[in-house]
């Protein structure tokens, strides 16, 4: 290539939308049942009977064990902040999510393992790691992780 | 293990966007330069490794179109999805298969051409998690939190990689950042995540590299002074980050360790002499010295502050700049391994280290470290 090339009367090219596939993901029968009980403000998970760790969300098979999953249980709609980060420019990836927005994971009381969502009701300064939660969801349900609107201050 | 080394080494330089390049021409560059380094030709290369992914090529199976670029012509060739230091794992065991001599591996990515944040949001299970709308850098900061929550390390502990790294990229003519920082300019920067700002992060870059592994018999034809291939692990944890304890990489630790045990490195922090690690976010440094033994668990910002990690430390991580200056996913990993090379043969100029017999190359696939592949290479047998 020539050194005095002049690139920029080349636009990017864009073909637009075509990689853009509507992806339809069947949930599975596993996932089906959280969300039917999510919609019934209820939230089950599935307990491994090899080492007894109970998986929220809820999973077919024990990645520790690699045993099924064979038990339901009902948790608790409270739980503890494990981990949370504040976003507070939009990003991409948050669609419309108000800012600034705050993900954590949550360990609802009787699960061994955290579920990845979103804080509300409360100030995100206010948020802390120990912090006792509990499950605010939708009133219209759609059937979906969103059918929890998000966890708030106990 | 059968003695392989790595004998040629190629790299473009790391840029926000490379314009007059497609993503097989700067592996056609990086290829060139790996064959020339070793005085080989593309005749002289048995099989081949490339290593992409179709969603930050946009392209379906891209491996495919980045093969001509690679001279798979009329060879056999195989694709890793994933980082490119997983691909020269697979180069290396096909090696040792004894059904190959020698293997050229290449890694590529050119963020430049898509939107980060909806590609990583993407790595998300589609069923429980995608539609909340995280991505790498809001995955990162959450980690980030935990891991200060349960250390105690400071943002200005976090700003210190940040200073090193882009003070170290300008030695390196590669580096997209090459920048003289201060605490404080990094704790200025903007707070994109909590904790982390602006200058914690890794860059959006477009780069490639290439690598050629020899056999010892095969190794003896190339010109360069070969590195020995001393051990190498790979370990993989749990996918959904609520099943990890994302404040401890005890998959970078068990990967060590087998790669440790083939090494015969026993005290890692002592045995070590640089490091190229996988310096996404700036608390992802401190987190990977300690995973791989090199510092006690939350006390590398300690070690940082008194400069053993410095170039002219006792332990220099990240001479190059690491990612922080420059960090195209999928070649990042073998971009760690071509930077350890190059130290051990002792050419990287003003940022060599002092002693470089032993060396220590990471890569990571995966959202918050869920795999690790650790490479001790060394400059003698
Ligand atoms: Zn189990």
């Amino acid at each position: 290539m020539s050194v005095d090339q002049d690139l920029s009367k080349v636009k990017p090219q864009v073909y637009p939308s075509k990689i853009n596939v509507p992806y339809s993901w069947w949930a599975g029968d596993t996932a089906a049942r959280f969300f039917a009980g999510l919609s019934e403000k209820r939230i089950e998970a599935t307990r491994c009977e090899c080492c007894n760790k109970v998986f929220a969300p809820p999973r077919k098979t024990c990645p520790e064990c690699f045993a099924a999953c064979q038990t339901w249980v009902d948790l608790a709609l409270t739980g503890t902040v494990t981990g949370f980060t504040v976003a507070r420019a939009a990003r991409a990836a948050m669609g419309g999510r108000k800012l600034p927005a705050v993900f954590a994971l949550v360990k609802l009381d009787g699960a061994d393992t955290a579920l990845l969502h979103v804080i509300g009701g409360c100030a995100p300064g206010d948020v802390r790691i120990g912090m006792r939660v509990k499950a605010r969801f939708a009133e219209e349900p759609a059937g979906g992780i969103l059918d929890i609107l998000y966890f708030e201050p106990v | 293990m059968e003695n392989v080394a790595i004998v040629g080494i190629g790299m473009t330089k790391i840029e926000a966007a490379k314009v007059a390049e497609n993503f097989a021409d700067m592996v056609w560059e990086a290829v060139g330069k790996a064959l020339d380094d070793a005085g080989l030709t593309i005749d002289d290369i048995d099989n081949v490794i490339t290593t992409s992914n179709d969603f930050w090529d946009g392209r379906t199976i891209s491996c495919m179109a980045v093969g001509d670029a690679s001279g798979v012509r009329n060879k056999n060739c195989s694709c890793v999805e994933g980082d490119g230091a997983f691909g020269a794992f697979y180069g290396l065991t096909r090696i040792l298969s004894g059904s190959y001599g020698t293997t050229l591996v290449t890694a590529h990515s050119k963020g430049s051409e898509s939107v980060s944040s909806l590609i990583t949001n993407a790595a998300f299970d589609p069923i429980y998690e995608r539609a909340l709308g995280l991505d790498m850098v809001t995955a990162a900061a959450l980690q980030a939190n935990v891991y200060m929550d349960r250390t105690g390390v400071r943002p200005e502990d976090l700003a210190r990689v940040s200073v090193k790294n882009h003070g170290n990229a300008v030695h390196n003519p590669n580096a997209q950042l090459p920048m003289k920082l201060s605490v404080s300019d990094v704790l200025k920067s903007e707070m994109m995540v909590d904790p982390l700002h602006k200058l914690d992060c890794s860059p959006v870059s477009d780069g490639a590299c290439a690598m050629i592994l020899a056999r010892e018999d095969r190794a003896r034809k190339a010109k360069t002074r070969p590195v020995w291939v001393k051990g190498v692990g790979f370990c993989a944890d749990a996918y959904h980050l609520g099943d990890r304890d994302l404040a401890e990489p005890r998959s970078l630790t068990a990967a060590a360790k087998k790669a440790y045990g083939m090494a015969g490195i026993t005290d890692p922090a002592r045995q070590i002499d640089l490091a190229e690690l996988y310096d996404a976010f700036t608390h992802q440094e401190l987190m990977w010295i300690e995973g791989l033994g090199m510092a006690p668990y939350g006390k590398a910002a300690e070690d940082l502050e008194k400069g053993r990690f410095d170039i002219g430390g006792s332990l220099p991580v990240n001479a190059s700049g690491g990612l922080l200056s420059g960090h195209p996913v999928i070649a990042a990993g073998l971009i760690r391994m071509a930077e350890a090379v190059r130290q051990l043969r002792g050419e990287a100029g003003a940022a060599q280290a002092s002693k470089a017999k032993t060396a220590v190359a990471q890569g990571v696939n995966g959202l918050c470290g869920q795999s690790h592949c650790v490479w001790v290479l060394g400059s003698e047998k």
